[in-house]
């Protein structure tokens, strides 16, 4: 039914190379990509897929060192791959738009928003200046930015992330154009947020009949936004179907493999005893930054061998308590034990012993291994510092951790962490911890940077690992499908209190504290209808940032 | 006047020649993506760059083999600069060439990536250290022989193939020995200046709190006064603790340069080391229990090679300029060791002679050159490593 409306993108045999070192390495292999006006295109697959490429590739752009070998791209008639630098120009920002990732990171942080705004519309002679506010305000408003009149003359570090998100919707929407490529705009957004920012982006994508290319690796995010839906792998294309027939009866194995990740979880534990001595005891914690408090009286219990995930939003103080356990920020009042026995507040006055029973998984993988020593080195360290051992003892126990965390040593002990995959660098991260062989390991987002995948990968390693080894997880996360896969027991933190708390069952089970439930209900789903039926539930004005703010 | 107008006219004709140029380029190639998307301005480039191009090969062929001896005399510069630039791109190109055959894999592939300018820098670096290493045996004379003839111009004694100087001592000889005395103490005097500014600067960065405000204010106060007329004045007070030692003022010296540019690479250092600081690796390392050496050497260090390695090259040749000045000014390496800095000023007076005597004027420019081309080579190498260390592309 859609092919009877008019081709906007027809993308032919397209073939892209990356430059990397001193040889062409195929990026994009022979993709056809067909968009009708008026539709939205969903593509999805793991980091490296080639969707941003793809994206890019479709307005005529490649970024540097990146260039197309082969192929056709035609925007409503014009071929963009040998359009002159000048007709690219007129079509750039005018008809085509572009939604970046990150979109604090995507304004100029020295000029406000309406004037960054206003300068597509003036700069291709759409609107006058003051034509073009007051459409800027208008579209606001319809994005439902709180505050639409003021909003724009703020400049972008006085906004939050999720508005900074819609303002920049707004922004592609300014010359009203036949397309924009949204590219993984919620990605780096809360649930909460993220919810808000859909809701908007269909909404005004609906109202002017834009067309879009919407990519992300979130499968449930695609489901709401999109009417078709295509697959890539490695630069080629899996598959592509509507929306609803993909997510019913998907054909492919990888396809199936993509939509069967969810389906991962954990049998349920049986409930300590009642007089066990929990692992990690946290009781009646307050801690502050410098003047500011971040957290009140957060008390709960780790039991040996379970797993306690801790959910919330950015900012509701999940990290900071992960902070004040292992001793980095001190804790103004409450003591934390250690199979009943106090722990010293400060990291420096806790002995070595006492250190190494509580290990830390970053949820940067880039950023928690250092880049100049390898695998090897990063691993034998904590082997060397609390084991003692050295020599051939040491190489022998480095190469017996790489196996536990399915690496093939002989590949990996010399490698440089540039030199592996996110997925891989996770679970050097999950060994480095290993190597201490703690009771206790805080896993701070582990698996958020990671493909769905590749991070199943991950909580599956986890959990063989704690039955082989008896640990306990502190779980910080804002992924509900996370804990629903791997949690035996929930803390859902809000502005530093401890909302709700118990075993993981109960949590999912109503009646919940009305925070619970707007966690819950805000994390999307694979039903296409999901987000409809729940506007219609709520209303728009019930759902994200500004139901938090009425509570 | 008419000077101006001719220029003023060259460059309207040149601007109508590249309004030529791109239309032509667009016609002959059938409209490429290249020419057909080239903006006015790089277009004005190519034909402005193509005109002074032009302008040095005809006044080149005009100086070196038309005009006779006495007329070329103005050009004499001209042309050793240019036979000199030719050279030097030979030689530099043969040195990248040599080395993308000979070595092994790695730094085969650095010389296959490696610009010109980059080639001839390393070039012009390894030619100075051997001259600097084996300065004693390379030199046909020592350092402070005296011969009778004084003054001799370049090229007209074959006893001494570069002259004499005023008071008869080999210029070629002085030269290779200055090599080593300015370069070699230059060394020292960078490296301990990093030794210094570096540690301390990690130090700040890891620890922070008072430590980091104190040695930053410190650092801020010795930034503040201008940093060679504080050289001079605590040489000037050195030279009296000195007395006659040369070689107790040289240490001096080098102490106080050393100090003084340790302040420019303690903020660097400090920055660098900031940044590397709130990584989750070194919390992770914190945690571990690691002490104070371990994380400042074993993780931050390797992580800041690449900025400190650029900033060493270029502190060097700070610190080698601030050198040759001290010596110009009186104050730095002292006589009888030869120095770059000291022999421009004794045979700075030479200078005035360069309209009617070309060679005359070489004699003090010889040093000059020699500082200017280390100085250079330095710079393209840093550039280089610059440019590599941040993944800049074009």
């Amino acid at each position: 039914m859609t092919d009877e409306r008019q081709t906007l993108v027809e993308i032919r045999d397209l073939w892209i190379e990356g430059r990397s070192d001193e040889e062409w390495n195929p990026i994009i292999n022979g993709v056809d990509l067909t968009l009708h006006k008026g539709e939205v295109l969903g593509l999805i697959g793991e980091s490296g897929a080639g969707k941003s490429t793809l994206g890019l590739a479709s307005m005529g752009y490649t970024r540097d060192g990146v260039r197309i070998s082969k192929g056709s791209v035609k925007f409503d008639g014009i071929e963009l791959t040998t359009a002159s630098a000048a007709k690219k120009r007129a079509l750039l920002g005018k008809r085509i738009a572009y939604v970046a990732q990150s979109a604090a990171a995507s304004f100029n942080p020295a000029h406000k928003l309406i004037d960054q705004h206003t300068e597509a519309p003036v700069q291709h002679h759409v609107s006058s200046k003051s034509e073009a506010v007051a459409d800027g305000i208008e579209l606001y408003r319809r994005l439902r930015l709180p505050n639409p009149d003021e909003i724009g003359f703020r400049y972008p570090h006085q906004v939050s992330g999720g508005q900074l998100q819609r303002a920049m919707t707004a922004m592609a929407m300014s010359c009203r154009p036949d397309l924009i490529i949204f590219d993984e705009p919620t990605t780096a957004l809360d649930v909460t947020t993220q919810i808000e920012v859909l809701a908007a982006i269909r909404d005004i994508v609906e109202q002017f009949d834009t067309a879009a290319i919407y990519i992300t690796h979130d499968l449930a995010v695609v489901a709401q936004m999109a009417d078709r839906i295509k697959v890539l792998l490695k630069g080629d294309e899996v598959e592509t179907a509507e929306t609803r027939e993909m997510l019913s009866t998907p054909k492919e194995d990888y396809t199936k493999s993509l939509w069967a990740v969810r389906s991962f979880q954990r049998p349920a534990k049986p409930a300590p005893a009642v007089d066990a001595t929990p692992v990690i005891s946290v009781q009646n914690i307050t801690a502050a930054y410098g003047k500011m408090p971040v957290l009140h009286d957060v008390s709960f219990d780790i039991h040996a061998g379970r797993t306690v995930a801790v959910v919330g939003e950015s900012g509701s103080g999940k990290s900071t308590t992960a902070r004040v356990i292992t001793g980095l920020l001190p804790q103004t009042d409450g003591v934390i034990e250690y199979r009943g026995q106090p722990l010293p507040a400060d990291y420096r006055k806790r002995d070595r012993n006492q250190l190494r029973q509580a290990q830390m998984i970053y949820q940067m993988a880039d950023t928690a291994l250092n880049p100049r020593k390898s695998i090897g080195e990063i691993i034998g360290r904590p082997v060397e510092f609390y084991m003692g051992l050295r020599g051939r003892k040491k190489r022998e126990r480095v190469r017996e951790l790489l196996n536990e965390i399915e690496l093939e040593p002989d590949q990996f002990i010399h490698r440089l962490p540039s030199e592996l995959s996110g997925g891989q660098k996770q679970r050097v991260g999950i060994a480095r911890a290993l190597a201490a062989e703690p009771e206790f390991i805080i896993c701070d987002e582990v698996t958020s940077a990671l493909d769905q995948l590749v991070a199943e990968g991950i909580l599956k390693l986890l959990a063989r690992l704690q039955d082989e080894l008896g640990l306990s997880y502190m779980f910080i996360t804002h992924d509900l499908a996370t804990v629903k896969a791997i949690a035996d027991e929930v803390v859902v933190m809000k502005d530093g209190h401890v909302v709700e708390h118990g075993p993981k069952d109960d949590m999912f089970r109503p009646p919940h504290h009305p925070y619970t439930d707007l966690l819950l209900s805000s994390v999307p789903e694979m039903d296409p209808d999901w987000l409809t039926n729940l506007l219609a539930e709520r209303g728009v004005e019930n759902i994200g940032d500004a139901a938090v703010d009425k509570m | 006047m008419s000077g101006l107008m001719w220029i003023v006219a060259a460059l309207v004709v040149i601007a109508a020649l590249s309004w030529v140029f791109r239309f032509a380029g667009q016609a002959v190639t059938g409209n490429r993506p290249y020419f057909r998307d080239m903006s006015y301005g790089v277009a004005f480039g190519f034909v402005l760059g193509a005109a002074i191009l032009i302008w040095v090969v005809y006044t080149f062929i005009k100086a070196r083999f038309i005009l006779d001896e006495t007329a070329a005399a103005p050009y004499f510069f001209f042309i050793f600069a240019v036979e000199g630039l030719i050279v030097a791109g030979i030689a530099a190109w043969l040195f990248r060439a040599a080395g993308r055959l000979v070595g092994t894999g790695g730094t085969r592939k650095l010389f296959r990536s490696m610009p010109l300018t980059a080639s001839f820098g390393i070039l012009v670096i390894i030619i100075y250290a051997i001259l600097s290493i084996f300065a004693q045996v390379i030199a046909p004379y020592g350092q402070e022989e005296v011969f009778a003839a004084a003054n001799t111009l370049p090229g007209t004694d074959p006893m001494h193939p570069l002259g004499t100087d005023n008071i008869g001592r080999d210029l070629l000889s002085r030269l290779i020995y200055g090599a080593q005395n300015t370069v070699g103490i230059a060394f020292v005097t960078t490296c301990l200046a990093f030794l210094l500014g570096g540690s301390l600067g990690f130090l700040a960065a890891t620890l922070g709190g008072w430590l980091d405000q104190l040695v930053s204010r410190a650092v801020d106060v010795l930034m503040a006064i201008p940093s060679l007329i504080f050289a001079l004045l605590l040489m000037t007070i050195a030279s009296a603790w000195a007395g006659n030692q040369g070689w107790l003022l040289t240490v001096y010296m080098i102490v106080i340069i050393a100090v003084i540019d340790s302040t420019r690479v303690f903020r660097l250092a400090r920055a660098v080391g900031i940044n590397i600081v709130v990584m989750d690796y070194i919390e992770a390392a914190k945690l571990r229990g690691e002490g104070l050496g371990y994380l400042i050497f074993r993780e931050i260090l390797p992580n800041a090679y690449a900025p400190l390695l650029a900033e060493f090259g270029l502190r060097f040749c700070f610190v080698f300029l601030t050198i040759a000045s001290l010596s110009f000014l009186g104050v730095g390496i002292q006589p009888p060791l030869a120095d770059w800095g000291t022999m421009v000023r004794d045979l700075a007076q030479f200078i005035n002679f360069a309209a009617f005597s070309p060679l005359t004027a070489a004699l003090p420019l010889m040093a000059a050159g020699a500082i200017a081309l280390l100085t250079v080579s330095v710079n393209f190498v840093v550039d280089w490593m610059l440019q590599k260390s941040s993944g800049l592309k074009e």
